[in-house]
């Protein structure tokens, strides 16, 4: 059993929906992450799968405590960090990294590469000092497949592929033990795509990283995640090994999840059930009582609607999942030939 | 440029000889360029695609490889200037659209060829209703009365499935889900009943479960009306589940052409071998993934010979020298690589 390096628990971020300007009166709140736990090993990745509005980039904020939670903890080593600040939350900063979405905008377009790499070092002298910069800058750039040459250009003289290595090579600058990575490669091209992932994996392996992995692409989560975590409205709705949540799912929004997603091979094509939803995801300012996905689901039963069902084993199962009816039903395509 | 002829001729589409070929829509050698302040980007070198009615043919590419350009070329959207059609023709029934005037192309667009777009919040417009934007069609196009085209409106709705087709005729664009957008926007374009559709990522802003359910509604819409179908995407899972051919385009170029089946059985061309070994399967769990090496060229400055030389793993030195016309190389598919056979014929 290796140590767990992030401990979460029950996790709440709520925004107050507000109305009026001067006299600002609070109407709601948007549920953003509601009551999510996990933990992180060191060394693995834990992949974080849901569709848009789940709240996994909420998640991704409250991790790097760029949010404060409304309630709940999350431990890096035993210690809470929504707790800390000052300079023992600067040093902490220096463990958690966070590599972001869209290479576009999170570079600074005026700043160079060297600069950019290199910031972290101005906050945390102690990693690098003066001197010696430009030749970490160099290294990193040189082990995330770039050319050190190119230290001095700007942003836009690099393609998407190129600039999500900027920001890995950033985020790797401190030496951190965790890398949250918020849908890294979902803007890039599928050949890029790959390079990227490749290049998350050997990274992980040389430095021995600990990854949160969030994306919505199923097949990119299963390739990178040792464990995986499926998000709906804010919960957690099953958790377990790679292999747990795609060969053999019990939660009904996880089969309905890996049923829609296409398999690129036509042969599949009529030997394939998916398994359709209707509707729209609720709104996270009024979830559903009860079971919040109990308003798409076809298992839904009186009691769905009364009681939230606990994220745990069930009879028959290996892994948690939060469904009164958790059962497990063929559906992933498999690869019989 | 004498290889560049060949390629037109031997193409799939045309079949060798007789004009005009019946097909609904052809897109004939096309060739556009972007003039800018920086230089010349030849963005489309050459295309030649048809699609007939009922037919799906995917367009598959990744950015910049030309798809989207060749597709608003065809609905005759495209900025000019910067963009400059340099050659070829387009089709429709057999008559070149280019050469059409302005109002020639405008009684095509809706009637005979609609086209939807990706982001459907900015290509719907937000200042007027959902409703008044497909009703508009009827009341300009058809003549109909505001009544009659708010009926017919609603039932374009009703078509697409959007729940309580009535309440939400009255409902502005950011009012809507994107699942529900979407919907809005095939009922637009579908709306004067076209001969042909243009998909343009359709559903790659969308969520998979939301995607499933709007590939399904394009699916059906297109087997009821007998639609030709081109949908454009870089999802080699979609194109999978849904189309009949695909042609796959690289650096403005249609580098294969085949029956889906064969393609991803024995793709003909190293670009598209690279693309399916690169994509991470759901139900497989992978191990190192297989990438392309190297960045897809500028189209400023498309290096000579095959533009995949550069990142190809078979190049030889004729790749570097010769551009390899897109051959025949078997019943309806076609290949542009100077090592199509060795490749189709490897284990």
């Amino acid at each position: 059993m290796t140590e767990n390096i992030l401990e979460v628990r029950d996790l709440v971020k709520h925004y107050p929906v507000t109305r009026g300007v001067v006299f600002k009166k609070t109407i709601g709140h948007v549920k953003a992450v509601d009551g999510v736990s996990f933990d992180l090993k060191a060394g693995e990745t834990l992949g974080v799968v849901g569709e848009s509005g789940c709240g996994k980039s909420t998640l991704s904020r409250v991790l790097m405590n760029l949010e404060k939670p409304t309630a709940g903890s999350v431990a890096f080593k035993g210690q809470d960090i929504s707790k800390l600040s000052g300079g023992a939350l600067r040093r902490l900063r220096r463990q958690i990294q966070l590599v972001m979405q869209d290479p576009y905008t999170s570079l600074n377009p005026r700043m160079t590469v060297g600069d950019l790499v290199g910031e972290p070092f101005e906050i945390h002298s102690e990693v690098a000092p003066k001197g010696s910069r430009r030749d970490k800058v160099k290294e990193l750039l040189d082990l995330v497949g770039l050319n050190p040459e190119h230290i001095n250009r700007y942003p836009h003289q690099f393609s998407g592929g190129q600039r999500q290595r900027i920001g890995i090579a950033r985020a790797l600058a401190l030496r951190p033990e965790v890398i949250i990575c918020d849908e890294p490669v979902s803007a890039l091209d599928v050949s890029i795509q790959a390079q990227v992932m490749n290049l998350l994996e050997k990274l992980q392996r040389e430095f021995g990283l600990s990854y949160v992995f969030i994306a919505h692409d199923l097949s990119v989560v299963r390739h990178l995640s040792d464990r995986v975590a499926v998000m709906y409205l804010g919960k957690i709705v099953e958790i377990g090994t790679e292999d747990e949540i795609y060969e053999r799912p019990t939660h009904p929004y996880t089969q309905a999840l890996l049923s829609a997603v296409p398999v690129p091979d036509p042969t599949l094509r009529e030997n394939k059930t998916i398994i359709r939803l209707s509707g729209d995801v609720p709104s996270p300012i009024s979830p559903p009582s009860g079971c919040r996905f109990r308003t798409r689901c076809w298992k839904a039963q009186d009691i769905c609607a009364e009681q939230p069902p606990l994220l745990e084993i069930r009879q028959g199962s290996d892994h948690p999942s939060a469904c009164h009816f958790a059962e497990k039903r063929e559906i992933v395509a498999t690869h019989e030939v | 440029m004498s290889d560049i002829l060949v390629s037109e001729q031997s193409a799939p589409g045309a079949d060798g000889s007789g004009r005009p070929s019946g097909r609904l829509l052809e897109v004939d050698d096309l060739r556009v360029e972007f003039r800018t302040r920086d230089g010349v980007a030849k963005v489309i070198n050459g295309v030649t695609y048809h699609v007939d009615a009922g037919e799906t043919l995917a367009v598959l590419g990744e950015s910049g490889s030309g798809k989207s350009v060749t597709a608003q070329t065809i609905m005759g959207i495209l900025d000019m200037p910067p963009g400059f059609v340099t050659g070829g023709q387009v089709r429709f029934h057999g008559k070149d659209m280019l050469k059409m005037s302005a109002e020639e192309r405008r009684r095509i667009r809706g009637e005979g060829i609609a086209m939807i777009f990706q982001d459907s919040l900015s290509a719907l417009n937000p200042v007027f209703t959902v409703g008044f934007q497909i009703a508009e069609q009827f009341r300009i196009r058809r003549g109909m009365s505001r009544a009659d085209a708010k009926k017919r409106a609603i039932e374009m709705l009703d078509q697409v499935k959007i729940p309580n087709a009535k309440g939400r005729f009255n409902n502005f664009p950011h009012q809507f889900s994107g699942g529900m957008r979407q919907r809005a926007m095939i009922a637009m374009s579908l709306a004067l009943d076209p001969e042909v559709l243009i998909a343009d990522e359709p559903t790659t802003a969308l969520d998979v479960t939301v995607q499933a359910q709007i590939m399904d509604l394009l699916g059906e819409l297109q087997r009821e009306r007998r639609m030709g179908m081109i949908l454009i995407t870089h999802d080699l899972g979609v194109v999978a589940d849904v189309a009949d051919r695909i042609a796959v385009m690289y650096a403005g170029r249609i580098v294969e052409e085949a029956d889906v089946y064969d393609l991803y059985a024995k793709p003909a061309h190293p670009y598209t071998l690279g693309l399916l070994d690169s994509i991470p399967r759901l139900d497989e769990k992978g191990q190192q993934l297989r990438t392309i090496k190297g960045l897809p060229p500028n189209l400023m400055n498309i290096p000579p010979g095959c533009p995949f030389n550069p990142r190809c793993a078979m190049a030889q030195p004729v790749c570097r020298e010769k551009l390899p016309p897109l051959l025949q190389i078997g019943a309806g598919r076609a290949s542009a690589c100077h090592f199509a056979e060795e490749l189709v014929n490897r284990d």
